[in-house]
């Protein structure tokens, strides 16, 4: 079945049964490995990607959900060699141990940013509390992401 | 990093050119060096590698946890569209069995299967969903037999045998030592506490599953790249399993997605060596969905523990006996070697004349137990810090107080009578507890606590030791070279799993020879490329990997600066120095990028190795071959001391955990925000073991066999978290450093236990302490 949708921002096709995962359409059709799979089942958010925006569980998504929709991966936050804020804060912060949470919890924060420009580390808390970690305890993560919603957006910084 | 270069690949430093120019000092918080390609998705972890030719390969498992094989039919299986291949035991080449200290595990099941894990076929197939149903359509004839299921009853007369080949029945190893006059001591006590411990089994849960790929490529070269804490042990298992030289046989590991222990030895490696012996050259992937990883994967020792803990009334500690069982699953999987340490730190870091300190570490037919983060230390831990607690109630004194009289200092003897000749700064640590607020202002916010909720505050002295005792070498080889561009490459022998010691080495030897990240160049642990530096584990990455790395690189730095000195016709090497990509000559200003200077050096001189082998006990303490095989003593330890502040919910039981404090002796600190990650992790961790994480099992099947079941702290579960490092210098480490990778994992389960007594007036034996637990106990009074 061919699937057209917008992936990183450019327009692209796909020809795949429309029951294929989109975890594995990223990972094994595309070789887009940024995305990963931890858990396989909705729990660990280790697969989170935005569609449209906002976060989702790609090893939850079948192909044909990607029709129409603009998808983003880890791989395309940075813009070239320039970091996304959240990404250049989680380098700085300390919040990167092993990395394999990292590309979802990173989408997830980016999604939060989006919803709730300046939380508190309550709302930062729970606004990740889909994304497991087994390294950090956290905290860094959270003082990554504090920091990057104190960093002026694209709309402020131009003043 | 591509993954189709995994093979071969060597890793700039760090990926932005933000970060190049920032120095690399030894003690300063550099940013982690693999964080940019972490944080863009461009890391190639071992379960990221795809290619158009890859052969899937999966394992049938036993399903059961004791039975005889009678038959294993996969006739139907093998003839499934998509399926290449079925192999058993029989297509298992060298020896089939698999083992760090005792090879008791087959690679795939010949005789019996011993736990519900257990691999009994291996299958290769196109693609994920062959294999999928072709493992399902196995059949396995059983024969069952009776299981064995708890540690204390497989050690009684007549049960059922594990191992029928193991001179010692259903006892992996045992331990009985007796210290001062033993038992004897106890009449002398004025107090005496006495009670009975019980851990739960703990899941590793890393995030990236077991995983790896395998090929032989047309020179019979058999190569391994797999999520792996023990690169140059696995080949040595791979290859005698496959009856193929060493040499033969290359692994590769690159950054591993967290292992925390559950990959200290054989996971796919040997499965995937047998496998790509039959896929006529093309690679093969082995990846273990999230069950199978809960299913075959070691845990933590669940232990059950009987203490007691005799006073005198001027609150010196006098007697200590435990009789510790440790449920060690089917296989031996280090399980000796965790009892073995639990037995050391079974006194804690304290001062205690007389004890008699048994233990077992039976088989069982339970999961395997295997090395997790802190290795027998968290279980003991968890027990001898709440004896501390009812002691100090007992003698009606402060517990921090009684814990300050009794502790540790160098030159003391601990409770199996070793000297301490290293570092110890356990004093310390709890002196900046006492003088915290947390704790001097305790009272007062025990009791704001609102209506319907109570307050507790609670504390634990920890200790680690590292390293792998006095009989098994501790041993580091660095390798750096200076290369034809002129980049300063390290090759790193231990593995990175999370834990940043490949960011660490490269910001030693960069600090040594005064260069930035832009000029260095990273090479993960390869078989074929790097050296030898044994485990990631047993907190001895940095310290022994450290202190050969620094030998190595005072080497390669003389000699650029000889070379230098030699060209320039300077006075001596003493007249130059490095400085970022280039050779100064100080006297006259003279530059020499170190890409010229290179060319000036033979091949063999722009490569320094260099050896480290850890210091190791010299006491005789009558310890019995056996237990000094598997590591007693040690002779260098961590340290510290934790606080935590509880608000229990009456009504339902829950315990919040609102302030943690951790205050830690690991020596100098080589930079300061790696150190940071470790203890906020490993507290992480100790919480998850404290109040929420239980791996279930029943009848030797696991009830909790996902996430959804086996509860993991979430961001909303652990608290702020306050570090604070005590640097006491340790003069056998690198820049004064010790281990800090396991011992703040040993913290909170006993601090949380206390500060739940100290808020509720009981004592919840049993962990995790889950709402239905405390509410049990609260409820009781």
């Amino acid at each position: 079945m061919r699937i057209d949708f917008k992936l990183n921002g450019k327009a692209i096709f796909i020809d795949v049964p429309p029951d294929r995962r989109v975890v594995d359409i990223m990972r094994e059709d595309l070789r887009l490995t940024g995305t990963k799979e931890s858990c396989g089942t909705g729990d660990c958010g280790a697969c989170t990607i935005l569609v449209d925006g906002e976060s989702r569980l790609s090893c939850l998504m079948l192909a044909v959900q990607l029709q129409g929709r603009d998808i983003t991966t880890i791989e395309g936050l940075a813009e070239g060699d320039s970091l996304h804020p959240v990404q250049q804060a989680f380098v700085e912060h300390g919040a990167v141990q092993c990395g394999f949470c990292i590309p979802g919890m990173i989408l997830s924060a980016v999604d939060l940013l989006d919803r709730t420009p300046k939380p508190g580390r309550k709302e930062i808390r729970e606004g990740l509390s889909g994304n497991l970690c087994r390294c950090t305890g956290y905290q860094k993560i959270v003082d990554a992401v504090q920091a990057a919603s104190s960093l002026p957006t694209k709309d402020e910084s131009v003043s | 990093m591509k993954k189709t270069d995994q093979q071969d690949q060597v890793e700039e430093a760090c990926g932005s050119s933000a970060a190049r120019h920032v120095p690399l000092s030894v003690g300063a918080s550099v940013a982690r060096l693999d964080a940019w390609d972490k944080v863009t998705g461009k890391t190639g972890f071992a379960a990221d590698y795809y290619s158009d030719d890859l052969v899937w390969a999966g394992v049938k498992r036993a399903g059961v946890p004791h039975a005889l094989v009678k038959g294993i039919n996969f006739a139907h299986a093998q003839s499934m569209p998509g399926v290449i291949r079925v192999l058993t035991h029989k297509d298992v080449p060298g020896i089939n069995r698999q083992g760090v200290i005792r090879k008791d595990q087959p690679v795939l099941v010949d005789d019996k299967v011993r736990h519900c894990g257990d691999a009994v076929a291996l299958v290769l197939a196109e693609d994920k969903a062959a294999l999928e149903k072709a493992i399902n359509a196995i059949e396995i004839q059983y024969e069952p037999l009776p299981a064995v299921l708890d540690p204390e009853t497989a050690l009684e007369e007549g049960a059922p045998l594990v191992h029928e080949d193991h001179p010692g029945g259903n006892v992996l190893l045992k331990g009985d030592l007796t210290i001062g006059v033993g038992p004897e001591a106890e009449k002398e006590c004025d107090a005496l506490v006495e009670a009975r411990f019980e851990t739960q089994r703990q899941e590793h849960a890393y995030l990236e599953t077991e995983a790896g790929w395998a090929r032989v490529d047309d020179n019979g070269m058999l190569t391994i790249v797999c999520s792996t804490q023990t690169p140059f042990r696995d080949r040595a298992e791979v290859s005698e399993c496959l009856g193929l030289d060493a040499g033969r046989v290359r692994i590769i590991a690159p950054y591993c997605g967290g292992a925390f222990g559950g990959k200290d030895g054989v996971t796919v490696q040997t499965l995937l060596g047998l496998a790509a012996l039959h896929s006529a050259g093309r690679p093969v992937k082995m990846w273990w969905a999230r069950e199978e990883s809960f299913l075959a994967g070691t845990k933590r020792h669940p232990a059950q523990m009987y203490y007691r803990l005799g006073a005198k009334s001027d609150g010196s500690l006098h007697y200590l006996s435990v009789r510790l069982y440790l449920d060690t699953g089917p296989y031996d999987h280090l399980g000796g070697v965790v009892l073995t340490l639990a037995l050391e730190h079974a006194g804690g870091p304290y001062r205690i004349p007389n004890a008699h300190l048994q233990g077992w570490a039976a088989y069982t037919n339970n999961p395997i137990g295997g090395a997790f983060r802190g290795f027998g230390v968290p279980q003991v831990t968890a027990a001898i810090e709440q004896m501390m607690d009812m002691v100090a109630h007992k003698l009606g004194r402060d517990p921090l107080d009684l814990r300050l009289r009794n502790a540790l200092k160098r030159g003391d003897r601990n409770c199996v009578g070793k000297t301490l000749v290293s570092s110890t700064g356990l004093k310390e640590c709890l002196e900046v507890v006492k003088t915290h607020a947390l704790w001097r202002e305790r009272d007062r916010w025990k009791s704001a606590a609102v209506s319907r909720k109570l307050r507790g505050v609670g504390i634990a002295a920890v200790m680690q030791a590292s390293g792998y005792g006095p009989v098994v070498p501790d041993v580091g080889n660095a390798k750096v070279e200076l290369t034809l561009e002129g980049k300063i490459r390290v090759y790193s022998g231990v593995v990175d799993m999370g834990q940043g010691n490949a960011s660490t080495s490269v910001q030693m030897a960069g600090s040594i020879l005064g260069q930035e990240a832009a000029h260095m160049e990273l090479v993960l642990p390869d078989t074929e490329r790097t050296l030898p530096s044994g485990s990631a584990s047993a907190s001895r990455c940095t310290y022994t990997f450290g202190n050969a790395l620094i030998g190595a690189a005072e080497i390669l730095k003389g000699r650029i600066l000889q070379r230098a000195a030699d060209l320039l016709m300077a006075g001596g090497k003493e007249e130059m120095t490095l400085v970022p990509g280039a050779v100064r000559h100080l006297k006259t200003g003279r530059e020499f990028p170190l890409s010229r200077i290179a060319q000036f050096l033979n091949n063999s001189e722009r490569v320094a190795t260099n050896h480290f082998r850890a210091p190791v006990a010299a006491d005789d303490l009558g310890i019995p071959d056996d237990l000094r095989l598997h590591g007693l003593p040690h002779t260098l330890f961590s340290y510290g001391a934790h606080l935590v502040a509880v608000e229990i919910d009456q009504i339902t039981g829950a315990v919040d955990v609102q302030r943690c404090l951790a205050v830690t002796d690991c020596g100098k600190v080589i930079n300061p925000q790696i150190y940071e990650q470790q203890i906020q992790g490993a507290i992480g961790q100790g919480l998850g073991y404290a109040l929420c994480e239980d791996l279930e099992v029943e009848q030797g099947r696991i009830s909790t066999p996902d996430f959804s079941t086996y509860i993991l702290p979430t961001a909303m579960d652990i608290p702020e978290m306050e570090s604070v490092a005590v640097e006491i210098y340790e003069h056998t480490g690198p820049f004064g450093l010790k281990g800090v990778g396991e011992v703040a994992t040993n913290g909170p389960l006993p601090a949380v236990a206390n500060a739940v007594a100290d808020a509720c007036g009981v004592r919840v034996f049993r962990s995790p302490l889950t709402p239905e637990r405390v509410l049990g106990a609260i409820r009781k009074v």
